[in-house]
């Protein structure tokens, strides 16, 4: 399975958090909201300006700026179609 | 991972209840995460009956409520800040485990608990409840969403779900309304069963994220929970609304939208009002008695606090709007569009929710920055907010335009002169907030790493409920205000411009003691082309925008000289043009509001960012007005 920056993940792919390379604090702040390894994640749309994106965990959705979403890496598991 | 086990062990100890005689219940605590829908739920349990102020020392607002629209009007219901985890390295965590644990100074230790979570998405939500369980309330897990959950096709199996965490459980829809009896009926138990466990509860401070995750999982494993399906509505919505063209397009209509019906309908609704309540003040003035208390009532009070209270239509509905976007789901989605443009400016797309507020109040906007996580960028927040355009600063443009600028139309009568007026009015208060974003961004606050985060929730029609209570809560603050502060100002304005009292008679106005003072600062706004009554309305709008009219109405009307003409014909006399543009210049990026900068005081919990707030847009508006009368003077 392929380790990829969830940044460069395709809209419609998903995958499931292998780690994160960010501050502790915001490791940590991110992990209350879901994003912590093991959990799945699937990249759902970009923002109009290609920058947030959107991206579905635990059933919720969540925009993320591409300079977060690059310290977070993801091992992809299934390449879809766009949404 | 040895944390993730004390909730689980504590859990088990829970169903054996000590007797220690029955204890009476009085405070029950709202607790669940942000999006649960834990607000609709407080305002069907408490309904009108709600009042809200701030937690001692922190920024935390603090709901609370009589339950008396489920017949307990003996119990108190505290709604809690919308939460994740009881880790408390955020203010709303902290002030959470602090109402729990009865340590919060002045807020009762709730007897029991009310966990709500959503039903639609049980693995994060659970990562709250491990947490909250584990400070050894009484509590009931109320399952909101239970419409969403089935219509999605989502399984939940309530009871095998109460045995694992050893509380009761129920499904519900705050939205609809049902399921909701268990409430009023676990209330009732609490009540009769003597108290169960009083002994003190180590409270686990340190939960892991982790530990709390993987034991929700294996909760939901356990119980067979089934999510259910992605909401269809709000993904096709989102293909449209989130368009790369068609999503920018809907996003400048719905701002523009806004504000047209906001102008288009308000106007007259203000036009209307203004005319009841001349009418009604002249009726009431013709009962009176025709000695002091008939000025002193109709000149000193009443024509003050009417030039503001006229605002109320716009205001309501400036609200009503933002209200609507914010509770279907889109204010969101318009953040998520805005970060880029906000980026550019070294903000996020969180400050388009604060600064769409402000254009009807820099204080509730200014509240609405806690969302931001972000310090630098919050700050930089704070700072831009007052410089939107206020529905503070209405009464002032409307009245100036009204009087200066003549009413032509371009076009063939689509565009007119006075909107165009208005419109760079606005323009000119938000380009001098892009300015201070950007000279905040390149000066030297350091940066903080917090990223930004922004969660999408589902789109939902917004409840009549909710919306006419958030109408509710506004319109009592401005007439709180208008009966309040605006309404003392006026009266001393008018106090002033009457004192001294020589051999009974009232002092002329420019012999009055508010004469004086005019008079004494004129030469420092001369320049600026405002004379010294002009002076005096700036000197008295320190307290808030608005007053410089109701103070300019009764400068006007006590002077004989322009006393039979309307406001508007007084300035004109009394004006230049050069002054009349000048003067709302000024108001575009003059900070005149105590409020404001009380809660800006409140929110930064220091003076030094009021103060500079203070200085910069004084003196940014008194440079604007001076350079705006010189140039003016020039042509005209």
């Amino acid at each position: 399975m392929d380790v990829t920056a969830l940044s460069n993940a395709k809209v419609g792919s998903a995958g499931v958090v292998e780690r994160i390379d960010l501050p502790e604090d915001v490791c940590h702040y991110l992990a209350h909201l879901g994003f912590l390894p093991g959990t799945r994640i699937e990249v759902l749309r970009s923002a109009p300006a290609g920058d947030p994106r959107v991206y579905r965990l635990d059933g919720v959705e969540v925009g993320l700026r591409f300079e977060t979403a690059k310290h977070i890496y993801l091992q992809v598991a299934e390449v879809g179609d766009a949404v | 991972m040895s944390s993730c086990h004390a909730p689980v062990v504590d859990l088990t100890h829970n169903d054996a209840p000590v007797q220690i005689g029955p204890k009476p219940l009085r405070t029950v605590a709202l607790v669940g995460p942000p999006n649960c829908g834990k607000s609709t739920l407080f305002n069907r349990m408490t309904g009108l009956r709600q009042k809200v102020a701030n937690y001692p020392g922190v920024t935390v607002e603090h709901h609370s409520g009589r339950m008396k629209a489920i017949g307990r009007n003996d119990l108190t219901l505290i709604d809690l800040p919308g939460i994740y985890s009881l880790a408390t390295y955020s203010e709303d965590a902290r002030v959470a485990v602090e109402v729990l644990t009865g340590k919060m100074a002045g807020v009762p230790k709730p007897d029991c608990v009310l966990l709500v979570l959503d039903a639609t998405h049980m693995n994060r939500q659970l990562m709250l409840a491990a947490p909250v369980f584990s400070i050894g309330l009484p509590t009931l897990v109320l399952l909101n969403m239970s419409d969403q959950l089935e219509t999605r096709g989502g399984k939940i199996d309530t009871l095998a779900l109460a045995h694992a965490l050893g509380h009761p459980v129920a499904l519900i829809s705050a939205a609809n309304g049902t399921g909701l009896d268990v409430i009023p009926e676990f209330l009732l138990r609490m009540g009769n069963r003597p108290d169960d466990g009083s002994r003190p509860v180590q409270l686990p401070v340190l939960q892991s994220a982790a530990s709390c995750r993987s034991w929700a999982t294996q909760v939901t494993a356990r119980t067979k929970y089934e999510a259910p399906q992605a909401a269809l509505w709000t993904r096709r919505l989102d293909s449209v609304l989130l368009h790369r063209i068609w999503g920018p397009l809907f996003f400048l209509a719905v701002v523009i939208g806004v504000f047209q019906v906001v102008f288009a309908a308000g106007q007259p609704l203000s036009d209307w009002l203004t005319e009841l309540m001349t009418r009604g003040g002249q009726h009431v003035a013709m009962l009176l008695p025709d000695n002091w208390l008939r000025p002193l009532l109709l000149d000193g009070l009443w024509s003050g606090v009417q030039s503001v209270l006229v605002f109320l239509p716009q205001i309501l509905l400036l609200f009503l709007f933002i209200g609507i976007l914010e509770d279907s789901g889109y204010l969101a989605r318009a953040a998520l569009i805005a970060d880029r443009v906000m980026r550019a400016i070294g903000l996020n797309g969180k400050a388009f929710i604060p600064l769409l507020s402000a254009y009807a109040c820099a204080v509730p906007a200014i509240m609405a920055t806690r969302t931001i996580e972000n310090k630098r960028e919050r700050i930089a927040t704070i700072m831009i907010a007052p410089f939107m355009t206020c529905s503070a600063r209405l009464p002032i443009y409307t009245l100036i335009i009204a009087a200066f600028i003549p009413n032509q139309k371009f076009l063939g009568g689509v565009i007119g002169l006075r909107a165009l007026v208005m419109l760079s009015l606005y323009a000119l208060g938000f380009s001098a907030a892009m300015l201070t974003a950007k000279l905040m961004n390149s000066s030297v606050m350091k940066a903080s790493t917090a990223p930004f985060v922004l969660e999408l929730p589902q789109y939902r029609w917004p409840t009549v409920q909710s919306l006419s209570l958030r109408l509710y809560d506004r319109g009592k603050l401005f007439l709180k205000k208008a009966g309040t502060i605006i309404l003392a100002c006026t009266f001393t304005v008018w106090v002033l411009s009457v004192l001294p009292i020589h051999a009974g008679q009232f002092s002329l106005l420019s012999s009055s003691v508010i004469g004086h003072l005019g008079h004494f600062i004129e030469p420092v706004i001369r320049p600026l082309g405002f004379n010294w009554k002009i002076g005096i309305g700036l000197l008295s709008s320190i307290v808030a925008r608005e007053v410089i009219v109701g103070t300019l109405g009764t400068l006007y009307g006590v002077d004989p000289a322009t006393h039979s003409v309307g406001l508007q014909a007084a300035l004109r006399g009394d004006m230049t043009i050069g002054g009349a543009i000048a003067l709302v210049v000024f108001f575009a990026f003059a900070m005149q509001c105590t409020s404001t900068l009380a809660v800006v005081r409140r929110e930064t919990n220091s003076w030094k960012l009021p103060a500079i707030q203070f200085l910069y847009m004084s003196g940014f508006a008194y440079i604007a007005a001076l350079v705006t009368n010189q140039v003016i003077s020039r042509f005209f």
